[in-house]
């Protein structure tokens, strides 16, 4: 397996560079897959083991710990819904539910074209601006209503298409 | 007064930071001070931890060993996790440059050559704000070798995190640095001798660096005079829940809660009244409607109470909310959160949240309370690291200054044998 290319090898020597033992920069390169597989495979930990000489035990170790690291494939849409409580005062369940029902999939579950995740997720820091949603990780959608979160579902949609 | 989020346009731009006085802490440091009169300063200004542990930074500081081969470790921790909480953001967002000079004093105090920001790897925006900021500081001749022609050199990271609650404990922060599933360590050692690699750490709050510019700029004497006076300065209150406008205030420490909530936060939605206040993030004993009139908003104050500052994430619940349901969701959180290393925690995490679960089904009995508390206080102080207490502090807590919420939700015609319920709670 050969997943990374020239310039991103070389990214990755620099992000070794910041840390004494290149072991540190697992989280760094886990980031770099996932970025680029949309989840991280048992084929690309080890290739990340040889990379950083680390044990694919222990990769495997570290992938499982964490929760955004993606143990298996992930809809073109992982759409991460926060249901603690500030966003639950203001109607983040009711926002999930919704969400849930519209798609027909429950908690990490992906639509039959594997275009939408759903996810339901602890606080992100977004406790002013609740409810709220990431997606993929990374664009935050705040203050969100069931209109609000139809229309962006549609959005999406149509990108796919 | 505004130390940390002032009023100023277009802040985050260096060009902007610098015209309005950035760099210049940093600048006299260099020129004017040795690094001990830099780690005095903030130590003669009270500044505490605004982490939630409230611990005295420059106290801290101290700690750190002046002799030695060993390369030293600053990590900043914006791991920002606790529920309720949401004011670092703020900072890489509307002033990352006053932070990031508060991380290069700190090196400079510390002689320290490598900080380590940790931030949640849900912050992929607020990562890459703050990216650029030190990009440019980089550029600027802030951050690199021989930093504004001196000898001090230092450089200044960032490392995302994956989605882990603990990894905002200072130690499975540097597993997790490290490369390593986010395990609190055991203590002692602590990190000042032995932290990241072995090597002496110091580990801050993003929110605390950020004052320490100002306390440099301005002299200790005057950042320990505003506020109250045994946990000096403003705090960043992230003020969430059933308010008119939630969002981030910065006021000074010991600001009375009613003042936030009805001055700056336009009272509570819909005109209700409060039921319950969380006043610091999800794992701080809650205040009753008495207690939010009389409480004033500092960790001195709030311990009147029974409570603690925490991260100042203000968590503010009306009269219609159902506290068994929101005790069941902070509980699904540290079940879920829990590293699984200590048994009381792993267990006593789910434990609670079953039995609370039970309560909602109608399945409950009035020994339940008792069990509550009993695995509460059998988790809180057991454990390696303070997630153990942070799940077990809510449930006591709640169930204590709350117990007519639990007793109306129990059926009247239940048979209370507590040996049976005991073994019950076995199965």
């Amino acid at each position: 397996m050969q997943l990374f290319n020239e310039e991103e090898l070389k990214r990755i020597e620099e992000i070794k560079s910041h840390y004494p033992d290149a072991r540190a920069a697992l989280l760094p390169v886990l980031w770099m897959v996932q970025e680029k597989e949309g989840w991280i495979s048992p084929d690309s930990m080890k290739y990340a083991g040889d990379l950083l000489g680390v044990p694919y035990e222990h990769i495997l170790g570290v992938v499982s710990f964490y929760t955004m690291f993606n143990k298996q494939p992930r809809g073109k849409y992982h759409l991460q819904i926060c249901t603690n409580v500030s966003c639950m005062l203001r109607g983040g369940y009711e926002l999930y539910n919704y969400v849930s029902e519209k798609l027909g999939i429950k908690n990490n579950e992906t639509t039959a074209d594997g275009m939408f995740t759903i996810e339901e997720v602890e606080c992100l820091g977004s406790c002013a601006t609740a409810p709220m949603m990431q997606v993929n990780n990374k664009e935050y959608y705040e203050n969100l209503d069931t209109n609000k979160v139809e229309t962006l579902i549609e959005e999406f949609s149509k990108h796919i298409k | 007064m505004k130390i940390i989020l002032k009023e100023i346009p277009d802040l985050h731009r260096i060009d902007v930071y610098e015209s309005n006085g950035g760099y210049s802490a940093f600048r006299k440091a260099l020129k004017e001070m040795s690094p001990d009169e830099v780690t005095n300063e903030v130590k003669n200004s009270n500044l505490r931890g605004r982490g939630g542990a409230c611990f005295p930074t420059g106290l801290k500081w101290t700690f750190m060993p002046k002799t030695g081969d060993k390369p030293k470790y600053l990590c900043c921790n914006g791991d920002e996790s606790e529920p309720g909480s949401f004011k670092d953001r703020e900072i890489f967002e509307k002033n990352p440059h006053q932070f990031i000079e508060g991380v290069l004093l700190a090196c400079y105090a510390m002689g320290i050559k490598s900080a380590y920001v940790y931030i949640r790897g849900e912050y992929y925006k607020w990562i890459n704000l703050l990216q650029a900021a030190i990009d440019d500081a980089y550029k600027k001749g802030y951050i690199g070798k021989n930093i504004l022609g001196t000898d001090f050199s230092t450089d200044v990271y960032i490392h995302r995190g994956a989605g882990a609650y603990i990894c905002g404990e200072e130690s499975a922060l540097m597993n997790s640095i490290e490369g390593k599933r986010g395990y609190p360590r055991v203590k002692p050692p602590f990190p000042a001798a032995n932290g990241l690699w072995g090597c002496p750490t110091t580990i801050n709050n993003i929110e605390t660096l950020a004052n320490v510019p100002e306390i440099i700029k301005n002299g200790a004497e005057w950042f320990s005079k505003i506020g109250a006076p045994k946990h000096p300065g403003t705090l960043l209150f992230g003020v969430s829940g059933h308010v008119n406008k939630p969002g981030v205030y910065e006021l000074p420490t010991g600001t009375p809660l009613m003042t936030i909530i009805d001055d700056y936060c336009g009272g509570i939605l819909g005109g209700k009244e409060i039921k319950m206040v969380i006043p610091g993030g999800s794992s701080m004993p809650p205040l009753t409607k008495e207690e939010c009139l009389k409480a004033n908003m500092d960790n001195e104050s709030l311990k009147e109470f029974s409570s603690s500052i925490g991260t100042a994430g203000v968590m503010v619940m009306n009269e219609d909310t159902d506290i068994l349901k929101v005790l069941i969701r902070i509980a699904k959180f540290y079940y879920h959160e829990s590293c699984g290393q200590c048994t009381p925690c792993r267990e006593g995490t789910g434990w609670l949240l079953r039995v609370l679960k039970r309560i909602d089904d109608g399945k409950g009995r009035l020994s339940d309370l008792e069990l509550l508390t009993s695995v509460a206080q059998n988790i809180e102080g057991n454990t390696i690291c303070a997630l153990g207490d942070a799940a077990a502090w809510p449930v006591k807590w709640t169930v204590k200054k709350f117990r007519e919420e639990f007793v109306k939700r129990i059926p009247k015609d239940e048979i209370d044998v507590p040996v049976l319920n005991k073994v019950h709670s076995l199965r």
